[in-house]
């Protein structure tokens, strides 16, 4: 069953390459997501048992890592055959086979519960998803892959490099050298120390690379800007909740070794640092893809900062990985709606939006409301948690940081959406129709965001729960 | 472990120095591969018996290393026409003393983590961190988009290295899947390359500058 999870996308992407219709395969992206989505379901409420001798196992963690991805992929992937139709000159042949494929990959991340074989799915994400940046075929796009690729292969190296150096930490005391998690987790505490320190920061900076950590974030505004509006969404919500999967991994043997204080201190440090340059970037960005990238980096670093305060900060960034996963789906789609209809995505260019694409403006409008923050969005809760978290940590000086930072984000990035929703347009513009593939999907993540923030099921909130005291060990 | 472990370790070592002096090409893409026969030697001389899995990573490690990717840069090379690459971002003598530098580091820091009896007192762990070191530099420093791939491979070189430590530990699975991995995405590296070639007529990463802030 969690094979199936892998293998059923790898397959499906397969055979969309030998379909010869475009729009058969178009529709395949949706169809396979409704599968997908189908056999999480299945899996995520009576867990199976483990595969391959434990290598595939659904823990507490990953349970809901793939819930999140699956149901994020879902409603996204509607958005494809609306986007394709829109631009129907582009060949979609390797298009579609790597977006239906990157669901397989994905989902490998969060089921294996080895080491070895979840760097394996790190990196096959990042490979299937350099086709998918370069579909425009613009000079521009090709230098996103570029950088996409190489400073990608380089944080996976550092990733590879990372987990050997944790292998090394077993080693040394003659402990299991199985590499399973669940081994590493148990013999943590007996693990070699300077072994298991060297370990954790190159990993982090590794995964980090992955997940866009300040100031490993380089390649995020390259590659978010110049990708097509799908591709942003699953990047900034899909591929970065799998890499922060994997870096929960070893926070949580870190916790097991009793070595907690230092990794939280180390994610501390990346979150605050990675929130004030996504903040200092994005007052007067005129890019508004390149301002959604920013608030990426900004939004991994509240997570980072929200596990770096640890307890309840670790449920709330989990609250947080989930609702920036739906979030990031409103603006990129409606960002994308933008970019299509008015050629550029300069504010200065696309600026009065609401007359001529009243929907995707809307949007827009919505989503940035929801990713600042602002009640009655999920978004608002788990950032609370957070901050509640800090202050009864009694960490008032970081947690007065972490607001002011947030408080200027809202004011930069709001000043850009403003513009360019209400902002003066053209004379003679005209409202004209927008399909509705291409905004109910966007609806749809903005619907989830809401509901989740008014009516968080009990549920989802105890497996949330669950999975923040496995990574805490506490249960 | 043998006798010719160290000293190829060693070569390894020189091979980076090399590399970060070196200008041409053609001279850079031939030292990373003499250090994948290097590896493909090692992967052999590190097991105590020699069973047909080890033979099976050494040549696979080889054919990848020093054939198959090789090649590709060398045709890349071909296709855009370039011969060396020139202005670096740091001199070739600075990029030098940097290598050096860093291999010193590299065995001062490999002193500070305890180490298993098997391994005690070789150079393993140094070569290894200077290599991934070297990746690094070269990576960082260079303009070519082929040299900053040949960086890459550097510094999976030096991983590589590392793996050889673990090899009773790491399931061969892992490692096949590792260099697999590396074929790829060199492979995928090699494509974009040549697009950019075609999309900017030459590999100069330095002319990717359109995206910034």
């Amino acid at each position: 069953m969690l094979l199936a999870l892998v293998v059923m996308p790898i397959v499906l992407g397969a055979l969309a390459l030998v379909v010869p219709w475009a729009r058969v395969r178009a529709w395949l992206v949706p169809a396979g997501a409704v599968v997908h989505a189908a056999l999480t379901a299945v899996v995520v409420i009576s867990p199976p048992s483990p595969m391959f001798d434990r290598w595939m196992t659904l823990g507490a963690l990953g349970r809901v890592i793939v819930a999140i991805l699956s149901a994020q992929y879902l409603v996204c992937s509607f958005y494809v055959p609306g986007y394709l139709a829109a631009r129907p000159e582009r060949p979609n042949r390797v298009f579609c086979a790597c977006l239906i494929a990157l669901g397989g990959t994905m989902s490998l991340v969060a089921v294996s519960h080895h080491l070895g074989l979840m760097w394996v799915g790190i990196e096959t994400s990042t490979l299937v998803t350099a086709p998918l940046i370069y579909f425009h075929r613009t000079p521009r796009s090709l230098e996103a892959t570029w950088k996409y690729l190489l400073i990608g292969s380089v944080g996976i190296a550092f990733a590879l490099y990372g987990s050997f150096f944790l292998a090394s930490a077993a080693l040394h005391n003659g402990l299991s050298t199985s590499l399973l998690f669940e081994d590493m987790v148990h013999d943590a505490a007996r693990m070699s120390k300077p072994w298991l320190h060297a370990a954790f920061v190159i990993l982090l900076v590794g995964y980090g690379t992955k997940i866009g950590l300040a100031p490993m974030h380089t390649w995020k505004p390259d590659v978010y800007g110049e990708a097509p509006g799908i591709v942003g969404a699953l990047l900034a919500g899909g591929l970065t909740t799998c890499a922060f999967c994997a870096l929960l991994r070893f926070v949580q043997i870190m916790n097991a070794a009793g070595d907690g204080e230092l990794a939280r201190s180390l994610l501390l440090a990346f979150g605050l640092l990675s929130i004030a340059v996504a903040a200092a970037f994005m007052i007067r960005q005129r890019d508004v893809k390149r301002m959604l990238a920013y608030s990426s980096v900004e939004h991994m670093g509240i997570v980072a900062f929200g596990l770096g305060i640890g307890g309840l900060g670790t449920y709330g960034a989990l609250l947080h990985i989930l609702s920036n996963s739906f979030g990031k789906g409103v603006l990129f789609l409606a960002a994308g709606n933008l970019h299509r209809t008015y050629g550029s995505k300069l504010a200065a260019e696309v600026s009065g939006a609401i007359h001529r694409v009243p929907a995707s403006a809307c949007l827009l409008l919505a989503g940035f409301f929801a990713i600042t923050g602002s009640p009655p969005f999920s978004l608002f809760l788990s950032e609370l948690t957070i901050v509640q978290a800090a202050f009864r940590a009694g960490r008032y000086a970081v947690a007065g940081l972490f607001l002011a930072l947030l408080a200027t984000v809202f004011i930069g990035m709001g000043a850009v959406v403003v513009r360019v929703v209400q902002g003066p347009a053209r004379a003679g513009t005209k409202p004209e129709h927008e399909p509705l593939l291409t905004i109910a999907p966007a609806l749809g993540c903005l619907a989830i965001v809401l509901v989740l923030g008014i009516y968080l099921p009990p549920w989802l909130d105890s497996a949330l729960h669950t999975a923040a005291r496995f990574v805490e060990m506490q249960s | 472990m043998s006798s010719l472990f160290d000293p190829l370790l060693v070569v390894i070592l020189l091979l980076n120095l090399f590399v970060l002096g070196a200008s041409r090409l053609r001279a850079v893409i031939g030292a990373s591969a003499l250090q994948g026969v290097c590896l493909g030697i090692l992967t052999i001389t590190a097991h105590a018996e020699i069973t047909l899995e080890v033979i099976a990573v050494a040549v696979v490690a080889v054919a990848v290393k020093a054939v198959v990717i090789p090649r590709l840069l060398y045709k890349a090379m071909r296709d855009v026409a370039i011969v060396r690459d020139v202005e670096p971002l740091i001199g070739l003598i600075p990029s030098l003393v940097i290598g050096a530098l860093g291999t010193t580091f590299s065995v001062i820091f490999s002193q500070t983590l305890p180490l298993v009896a098997a391994q005690q007192g070789s150079l393993i762990l140094p070569s290894s961190f200077a290599t991934v070191l070297t990746g690094c530099v070269v990576l960082t420093t260079r303009r070519k988009a082929i040299t900053q791939v040949v960086g890459y491979l550097i510094l999976e070189n030096g991983i590589f290295i590392m793996g050889l430590a673990l090899l009773d530990a790491m399931p061969f699975l892992v490692e096949v899947g590792v260099l697999l991995d590396l074929f790829v995405a060199i492979f995928v590296m090699a494509i974009i390359i040549n697009h950019v070639s075609r999309e900017f007529a030459s590999t100069d990463a330095a002319e990717l500058t359109a995206l910034k802030e």
